[in-house]
């Protein structure tokens, strides 16, 4: 269970990490800088286990995968939005940062709520306000790469190493 | 079928391809930048895997931090290096022969109609202005292709739009997918394929359709694709390293939407901050004074764009208040710019020319902006603090827009100063 982070719409790459900072890909360093311009107090409280939850279009912009590494580097648990931009989507799938695209989710999730996500059984769990949501299912090409573990895992295994 | 589909099915080993089906592609070519592939790189060498798919179809770009502008980027481009080298690629661009990465590959030769190709770099969507299917991914999908040659890809749904009518005098391919993006909103093709079409498109100078499929991303989309012709065959001729298909829509294909536009109705635009879609005709805006100008970019740093910022800029002063930053976008760009006249041009008018780099577009170097302070672009993202400090304000434009803007200190009309 964690702490929800409330986000608009159109959160684009360099809200999440500015292109300043992109001369590592160290999770750590890139951490502490994540989405400082937004939000300057979510890169110091942030815990390990908390949610991101955001609009429409979330990660438009720069292919930058910097961006999902921020966010799991900050300890993200998950990040629910009502529509994903499309190389977010494929970064955070292929790095295993786990997203779920739900409206019904980010109009009734507020600020601070405790939410949980229960994969097995496809929901999120608001445990601040009882109720839970739906999350688009994914297709199973796409769960064949999130139970792999990640992209790189899913071709090792494909290519027998 | 779609141009997309048919590119995709030919890529794919099937007849047939409808939007929502999930392939394994392969890939004519792949690329990755000093930011996107030394992840890439880690992610490849973390994995196992030893050999590349095959060492002529990978392009390594170091092209955004570049001439490295601290210890770290140069760290970054030498990760790039030493894999160039280790794995004997041909195509490794060191400053000297490096371009930014979208304007270099198709001069080269090295992206061609009919070809599927993927990019470590969202603007990887470019190319389809020669009728690929260029789409752009991320650092992990670049390291699978690395060792695959082939990319997962979700057929796309088609977004046919059609282009009735000439630009104007002053609009330019830049305005065109300015007024779309104003238009249909920063998702309004989420996922989607842009295909531009009709006689506003054909008549258009392959510069220009470079500039429209480059910020079909900022709309959301897949990919944006302009179906091949005389124009393209044009360019190709003479630069292709590889053989190439023409395809085009066939008859039964099928689109999601259809959107129809006069062309000739297109008046120079500009993005105001901060979203590409913040879209407003020139000569509807207030006084908006400038504190610099920066005319370059995958989007907008090609040989047409110069002549039209140095056309205007000719026997002209650059505003005492405004720095202009001119950055041709690629060794032959920039040498032609020289034969031409322009480079003596754009310093006799008080501009700084840079040799190539992405540099300003993404706020990596070569003219960060201060607090407070605003900067007309021919780039293509106006996000908060995209150029610099996080209150500093991007407006996007055409190199014609930018050119007189740079002259008069505010957003300008071209039509004003010429």
């Amino acid at each position: 269970m964690g702490r929800s982070w409330k986000f608009g719409n159109n959160i684009s790459t360099d809200h999440i990490i500015a292109g300043k900072y992109l001369v590592t890909s160290d999770p750590k360093s890139l951490a502490i800088h994540c989405l400082e311009d937004t939000r300057p107090e979510f890169p110091k409280e942030v815990k390990a286990g908390d949610l991101v939850v955001a609009g429409e279009n979330f990660g438009c912009g720069s292919s930058r995968e910097h961006a999902p590494i921020a966010l799991k580097g900050c300890g993200i648990k998950g990040i629910v939005a009502s529509s994903f931009a499309r190389i977010f989507f494929r970064n955070a799938i292929n790095i295993g940062l786990p997203i779920f695209e739900s409206r019904e989710a980010v109009g009734d999730i507020q600020e601070g709520d405790e939410v949980e996500i229960d994969l097995g059984a496809s929901k999120i769990i608001n445990r601040t306000r009882g109720k839970n949501y739906g999350f688009e299912p994914f297709p199973k090409e796409i769960l064949e790469i999130i139970e792999a573990g990640g992209l790189m895992q899913f071709v090792k295994k494909r290519m027998g190493k | 079928m779609t141009l997309a589909e048919r590119i995709i099915a030919a890529h794919s080993g099937q007849g047939e391809v409808y939007p929502g089906q999930f392939v394994y592609a392969d890939v004519d070519f792949c690329l990755g930048n000093d930011i996107t592939a030394p992840i890439a790189i880690k992610e490849f060498e973390e994995a196992g895997l030893e050999k590349v798919f095959d060492r002529n179809r990978i392009a390594l770009v170091p092209d955004h931090f570049t001439p490295s502008k601290d210890i770290a980027s140069a760290q970054q481009v030498k990760t790039l290096r030493d894999f160039a080298r280790s794995h004997q690629l041909e195509y490794f661009f060191e400053i000297g022969s490096m371009g930014v990465e979208h304007a270099l590959l198709p001069e080269m030769g090295l992206v061609l109609p009919g070809d599927l190709v993927i990019g470590a770099d969202s603007h990887t969507c470019t190319y389809g202005a020669l009728g690929a299917f260029a789409v752009g991914v991320g650092s992990t999908d670049l390291a699978a292709c690395f060792a695959t040659g082939k990319v997962w890809l979700k057929v796309p749904e088609t977004i046919k739009f059609l282009f009735n009518g000439r630009l104007p005098k002053w609009s330019s391919g830049k305005d065109l997918i300015l007024f779309v993006i104003g238009d249909i909103g920063v998702d309004g093709a989420l996922y989607r394929v842009m295909e531009f079409t009709g006689p506003g498109i054909s008549a258009l100078p392959i510069d220009d359709r470079f500039a429209i499929c480059n910020m079909a991303v900022e709309a959301g989309a897949k990919a944006g694709i302009i179906p091949p012709d005389k124009i393209t065959e044009k360019y190709v001729k003479g630069r292709a390293k590889r053989g190439y298909i023409m395809y085009s829509s066939n008859g039964a294909a099928s689109y999601c939407q259809t959107k129809e536009y006069d062309a000739s109705k297109i008046t120079p635009q500009v993005a105001l901050p901060n979203l590409p879609s913040n879209v407003q005709p020139v000569e509807t805006l207030a006084r908006i004074g400038i504190d610099q100008v920066v005319i370059g970019s995958c989007t907008n740093g090609r040989i047409t764009d110069l002549r039209v910022a140095a056309g205007l800029l000719k026997g002209k002063k650059v505003h005492p208040y405004v720095r202009l930053i001119v950055i041709p976008a690629t060794q032959a760009i920039y040498l032609e710019a020289i034969k031409e006249g322009l480079i003596e041009t754009f310093l006799k008018a008080g501009a700084s020319v840079s040799t190539p780099t992405c540099g300003p577009c993404l706020g990596g170097h070569m003219g960060i902006l201060a607090e407070g302070e605003r900067c007309l672009a021919t780039t293509n993202r106006n996000f908060p603090g995209r150029m610099g400090h996080p209150k500093s304000e991007v407006y996007l434009s055409s190199p014609a827009v930018a050119a007189a803007s740079a002259i008069t200190g505010r957003i300008t009309h071209p039509a004003e100063v010429a």
